[in-house]
């Protein structure tokens, strides 16, 4: 019979498109706006993310996001080390600066001070140079999309300079980061050269780093840094979801994808819910004959299901074919790097797509259920 | 579920055997009425139809429209439930069956061709003439196989592969009579098989059926308003207003229905 099914539903080209169609630009919609969401998400944790050496950050106890830094004094550093069950704690700059290439180009920068002694939050992978150049006098490591946003369309090359508040630094080293949520430049320094060259403030210190001794119970040690400092102490991920919430709580971008997401929803079922809804319809007297010559009304549940099954399995491989292609088209270009459509949206789509399909279904079943098979012979 | 066509198909000149000897009665109606809605808005369509088509005949259900005849045929098929009174096709009372051995002995015993030949579109000939066999579980291959012979039969197998849209009403009509033939069902019921054809293609039709349908064992009933074709029925059954009027024989001639005259 589900031979049957498929005769019928490529039979009529136009609608068995149409269902199609209809399915596959909800997939794609829902796949695609929730995939970028997810990735522009991902990105304002990234530099939490990168940094994958300590436990536990502290910071004040009232910041939002790892983007809005409140600085520490100096001294909270030795306080958190003499936290019990610390290993080690070291400090970490984070501020904005503005800097200018000898071009005359100007850029705002993402300015990172990493422990003198140890470079604790030094990217990972260099591309050009080595970390340790960056113990030379006025170093300065730059991520490669922040050098191509400094230096548009020329080759990666060391011992370019660039000014930060009439200071000048010189590029050592060209690093890969994961891509910030605002597309800055990320530049790496020393954290006396970072609080050399930043404004002026009382206090520079914007986070510290900390490492639990082996066997040390992570939360435990939170609760304790922040019961023995009144600092916020977190988990790299409670951190990276703390500034997530505050992403969505403050901005209006889970509302502008969200709406994107619910239209691909609604109208990737209107289209395949109306299509096969008038299918069914235009076929109902074939249905009924089937009813008529001894096919179960099980069997025609069954028929119609395989129907959606299978509009459902291409619409969804359709959609999710377009937005990989997008992916991977995009996937070079700066200030798109990083945006992917994780397995978990895949997964939610179709599940989506399957409440799209098994909606449309429903109204055709209803339909066909109560369908007399007497309509033969009128 | 897979079937062989052993299990559902008999050769067509062959229908399935009876217990009895003599000719068996294919269809049995008794005190059948049928009522449509309810209240001020009730309709009677059956006034208590009693009528029995022997096998092995064609029987025509013949009278002007509205008068019944479409209902009582979709209760002698099982399509529809009496509001009172009884069916039996071949002894096998249709009330006493549930909803599921109802539509399972349908499959299996009756055969339907229509006014609009009803065939899918997206099949072949061969295709469709088969999904009687599909329907209960016959291998397509198998199945398309056989109503690929039945189609040779009703002089269809050049076109077996053959879409609907090419072919003629005519030619439409003879697929849609192997496809109610494929089974090899007990019953036939047509549905005004000539009135969408020209008269000669209606002449065609009549005599195929007569040819190929007509077997002991077998019933036909034939509804139709076209005079035409009552030449070929053996039985005419005239209905009027919800009651049989007249039933009138080929060997015995006209019978009035008052008193139970079959």
């Amino acid at each position: 019979m589900n031979w049957i099914a498929w005769k019928m539903l490529t039979g009529d080209r136009t609608k068995y498109l149409g269902i199609v169609f209809g399915v596959a630009f909800g997939s794609v919609l829902i796949a695609h706006q929730t995939s970028i969401f997810v990735s522009l998400m991902k990105r304002t944790g990234s530099q939490i993310l990168d940094i994958t050496e300590p436990d536990i950050w502290v910071m004040d106890k009232e910041l939002q996001s790892v983007d809005e830094v409140r600085t520490l004094p100096e001294t909270d550093v030795y306080r958190v080390r003499g936290v019990p069950g610390v290993e080690w704690a070291v400090r970490l700059f984070k501020g904005q600066v503005t800097a200018r290439t000898p071009g005359g180009i100007y850029r705002q920068c993402i300015l990172m001070g990493l422990d003198d002694a140890t470079l604790i939050g030094a990217p990972r992978t260099m591309l050009l140079g080595t970390l340790a150049d960056l113990r030379r006098p006025d170093a300065l490591i730059v991520d490669a999309a922040g050098y191509s946003y400094l230096f548009p369309g020329e080759p990666l090359e060391l011992g370019k300079t660039i000014e930060i508040n009439d200071h000048r630094g010189v590029i050592v080293g060209v690093c890969e980061t994961s891509p910030p949520f605002i597309t800055f430049p990320i530049v790496f320094a020393r954290y006396s050269t970072a609080t050399l060259v930043a404004p002026k403030e009382r206090n520079t210190l914007g986070f510290v780093l900390a490492k639990a001794v082996p066997g040390q119970s992570i939360p435990e040690l939170c609760r304790r840094i922040e019961a023995t400092t009144e600092l916020k102490a977190m988990s790299q991920l409670e951190f990276v979801w703390l500034t997530v919430g505050y992403y969505i709580k403050t901005t209006g971008i889970p509302v502008n994808f969200g709406i994107t997401v619910m239209l691909g929803f609604v109208v990737g079922t209107a289209i395949a819910g109306q299509t096969f809804y008038l299918f069914t319809i235009e076929n109902l007297k074939q249905f009924g004959n089937l009813k008529a010559m001894g096919v179960s009304n099980g069997r025609i549940v069954g028929m119609i299901l395989f129907q959606g099954a299978i509009v459902g399995v291409i619409g969804f491989g359709i959609g999710m074919g377009l937005s990989a292609a997008f992916f991977e088209g995009t996937k070079d270009i700066v200030h798109l790097k990083g945006f992917a459509m994780p397995w978990q949206v895949m997964a939610m789509t179709a599940v989506t797509v399957i409440i799209i399909v098994g909606l449309a279904s429903l109204l055709s079943i209803r339909k066909v259920l109560v369908l007399e098979p007497a309509v033969v012979f009128k | 579920m897979t079937a062989t066509l052993d299990d559902v198909s008999r050769p067509i000149t062959q229908p399935a055997a009876t217990a009895s000897d003599a000719p068996p009665l294919a269809v049995v109606c008794r005190g059948v009425t049928k009522e449509f809605g309810s209240g001020d808005a009730k309709v009677q369509v059956l006034l208590g139809v009693d009528v029995d088509i022997p096998a092995g005949e064609m029987a025509l259900l013949v009278g002007p429209s509205g008068c019944g005849k479409t209902t009582l045929i979709s209760i002698i098929c099982g399509l529809l439930t009496p509001t009172a009174g009884t069916v039996a096709l071949f002894g096998v009372e249709q009330q006493k069956l549930t909803g599921r051995q109802l539509v399972d002995f349908r499959g299996k015993n009756v055969g339907f061709v229509f006014q609009q030949y009803n065939l899918l579109p997206a099949l072949t000939a061969a295709e469709n003439a088969a999904v009687p066999l599909i329907i209960q579980g016959v291998p397509r291959k198998q199945a398309v196989a056989r109503a690929t012979e039945v189609l040779d039969q009703v002089g269809m197998g050049h076109r077996a592969n053959s879409r609907p849209a090419q072919l003629s009403g005519g030619q439409q009509q003879r697929v849609a009579i192997a496809r109610a033939l494929v089974h090899s069902p007990r019953l036939l019921v047509c549905d005004e098989p000539t009135a969408a054809l020209d008269a000669q293609s209606g002449q065609t039709v009549m005599e195929l059926l007569r040819e190929t349908a007509v077997q002991p064992g077998r019933g036909v009933l034939i509804v139709t308003h076209d005079h035409r074709v009552f030449a070929y029925g053996d039985r005419i059954v005239r209905m009027s207003d919800g009651r049989i009027e007249s039933v009138e024989t080929k060997a015995a001639g006209t019978h009035a229905a008052e008193g139970g005259a079959h």
